[in-house]
């Protein structure tokens, strides 16, 4: 790789552009205490409140990235430093949805692509695996019989599928969606299995006085009480299906974020690795707190039974 | 020709079956209930009480016997039979409203409009003086109001009978007298054929025109049954110094206590 032409570049910003992260955030630290006390008196805990959610991840990040500066500001480091970064990646960080041309397009976008894909093969899982996963519950046989079956499969890691995918779909778009499927289902259909067969006998006994048929059943008592079980399985699978489409989307091309990876370590960019890396983290936090919350809303009455 | 009764139970034996081992719970229950009947079903912990009601419910199958509502076998539930069960039951993720409406629905989904149902709804959350919660979720309210929507929903299915197992079990002593004076109001309104599990002798001797006190198991079966010759209305304070309450009372605490005292299981 071309690692001289890194160096020069680093010492050079490093001497311009002394760690303005650092800089400004630490100093904040100690008078922030001082600060949130007086708020206190006033304005009760709020403001501490904040304090205390907001300052520790503030000053671990503006320590990180002190050390990471600390650690590749040397001559002869094969990383980027935090510096490099902004001064060769800044457009990318700055501006998410920039459109150059076909391949020549902001994150944002890349991101976009990778989340259709996302959305497409992760909601295929969640609705046969909530499918499968409630017949499966409802049947002590078919949970023995499956169980072993899926415990295995789901160890199979998200590139392991794709020779296979490759080979099924021969083109690389359904390919990438069946593995993100394939990746996110067994957490699904396993989670849903066990809300399923932990269902109380007493619903089963009001379903049974009320003469609920099976649609009815699935819709008014199985989902709702299984619903804490089956979102602890969605937020697994989301988190999967993230971890899948980045690998996948390395190897079949096209303008994802995984891609945009692949592409630039081809060419020597790594600083555009890393900001990737940050998206692809950003992203993957926020899928994983939507899911969250939709749980938390849809299964406000269960949990406090 | 005898005249039929309403409900009769024929003959039941319930064994249950667990890894080879078969245990004897209930032995040729033989028993007849009328229109209109309040029956209290009396007996030691685990005697097979509520496995007798889930039989009556359908929610068990007998293993001989049969039970006949109207010269007709039962033998799955349904709403002509309603439960309230010990625990309440609430659906937690629906509200005191939706949990009476969706057994309003389900029953008289087809006789009944779209404003009938919600107008029936309403009418029974009265009945039992949960009009005001209507809203509210079960989390949100105390232990007696969830018995009161239970009793309300099982009330909204215009059950033939109405099967009440230890409904009051878990409540204070205050919230409970309360609540068996609804029910006898709504009794006494209605005219349901009720049978009601219960430990209370007190409770039982109260509301019941007969109680069914139930031996020891295993195998238990009904080992006396009594009529409690009280006028009704029965108010509670009058009830409790009148000679035929008493000798009620005292019987069953015979029964319970001096016939067939509750056996430690070695
Ligand atoms: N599904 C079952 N499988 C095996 N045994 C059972 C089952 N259900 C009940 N039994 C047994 O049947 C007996 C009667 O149980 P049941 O719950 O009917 O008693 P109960 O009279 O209602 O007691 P309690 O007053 O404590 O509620 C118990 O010994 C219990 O262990
Ligand atoms: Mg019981």
């Amino acid at each position: 790789m071309s690692q001289p032409a890194l160096k020069t570049k680093a010492d050079a910003v490093v001497a311009a552009f002394p760690s303005p992260k650092s800089a400004t955030v630490l100093p904040l630290s100690p008078s922030e205490p001082a600060r949130a006390g007086r708020l206190l008196a006033k304005a009760g805990g709020r403001a501490r409140q904040v304090a205390v959610n907001v300052l520790p991840p503030l000053v671990t990040l503006a320590l990180i990235l002190l050390v990471w500066q600390m650690l590749t500001a040397k001559a002869g480091a094969t990383l980027p430093s935090p510096t490099t970064i902004w001064a060769e990646s800044k457009d990318l960080i700055t501006q998410p949805f920039f459109n150059f041309g076909p391949q020549d397009i902001g994150l944002g976008w890349r991101v976009m692509v990778s989340l259709q894909r996302v959305a497409i093969g992760f909601g295929i899982a969640a609705i046969v695996g909530v499918l499968v996963g409630a017949v499966i519950g409802q049947s002590v046989w078919a949970m023995r019989g499956l169980d072993p079956v899926f415990q295995v499969l789901r160890t199979v890691p998200p590139l392991a599928w794709l020779p296979l995918s490759l080979a099924a779909f021969r083109d690389a778009n359904p390919s990438a969606i069946f593995v993100i499927f394939i990746t996110s289902v067994w957490p699904i259909i396993i989670n849903t299995a066990v809300g399923i067969r932990n269902i109380p006998q007493d619903y089963r006994n009001v379903a049974a006085v009320l003469r609920l048929n099976s649609l009815e059943f699935f819709w008014r008592i199985m989902i709702p009480s299984a619903a804490p079980y089956i979102f602890t399985g969605l937020r697994i699978g989301v988190g999967l299906s993230w971890l899948a489409i980045v690998a996948a989307e390395m190897l079949t091309g096209g303008v994802g974020i995984g891609f945009f990876i692949w592409d630039a370590w081809n060419s020597s960019k790594l600083p555009d690795i890393v900001v990737a890396l940050l998206y692809i983290g950003v992203v993957g936090f926020v899928l994983d707190r939507i899911v969250a919350l939709i749980g938390r809303v849809a299964t406000r009455g269960t949990a406090t039974a | 020709m005898i005249a039929r009764p309403y409900l009769k139970l024929d003959q039941i034996d319930k064994s249950f079956t667990r890894g080879g081992r078969t245990s004897e719970v209930l032995k040729g229950i033989e028993l007849a209930i009328d229109k209109g009947e309040f029956v209290s079903i009396i007996g030691h912990s685990g005697c097979g009480k509520s496995t007798l009601l889930n039989i009556i419910a359908g929610l068990t199958p007998v293993t001989q016997g049969a039970v006949l509502l109207e010269d007709r076998e039962v033998n799955a539930p349904g709403p002509d039979r309603a439960v309230v069960f010990q625990n309440h039951s609430l659906l937690p993720w629906l509200t005191v409203y939706e949990n009476v409406r969706l057994a309003v629905d389900k029953v008289f989904g087809r006789t009944k409009s779209k404003v009938e149902r919600h107008a029936w709804t309403l009418h029974n959350l009265d009945l039992v003086q949960m009009g005001h919660a209507r809203d509210k979720r079960p989390s949100e309210i105390s232990g007696g109001m969830k018995q009161r929507v239970g009793i309300a929903r099982a009330l909204a299915m215009e059950p033939k009978v109405l099967l009440l197992d230890e409904p009051f079990g878990a409540l204070d002593a205050l919230t409970r007298a309360h609540l068996q004076d609804s029910v006898m109001q709504i009794h006494a309104t209605l005219g349901n054929t009720v049978i009601m599990i219960t430990h209370d002798v007190d409770e039982a001797v109260l509301l019941s025109d007969r109680i069914v006190m139930m031996t020891n198991g295993p195998a238990a079966c009904i080992g006396d049954v009594l009529s409690v010759p009280l006028e009704r209305p029965r108010k509670r304070l009058e009830a409790a110094s009148d000679p035929a309450y008493l000798k009620c009372r005292e019987a069953v605490l015979r029964f319970l206590y001096e016939r067939h005292r509750y056996v430690e299981a070695a």
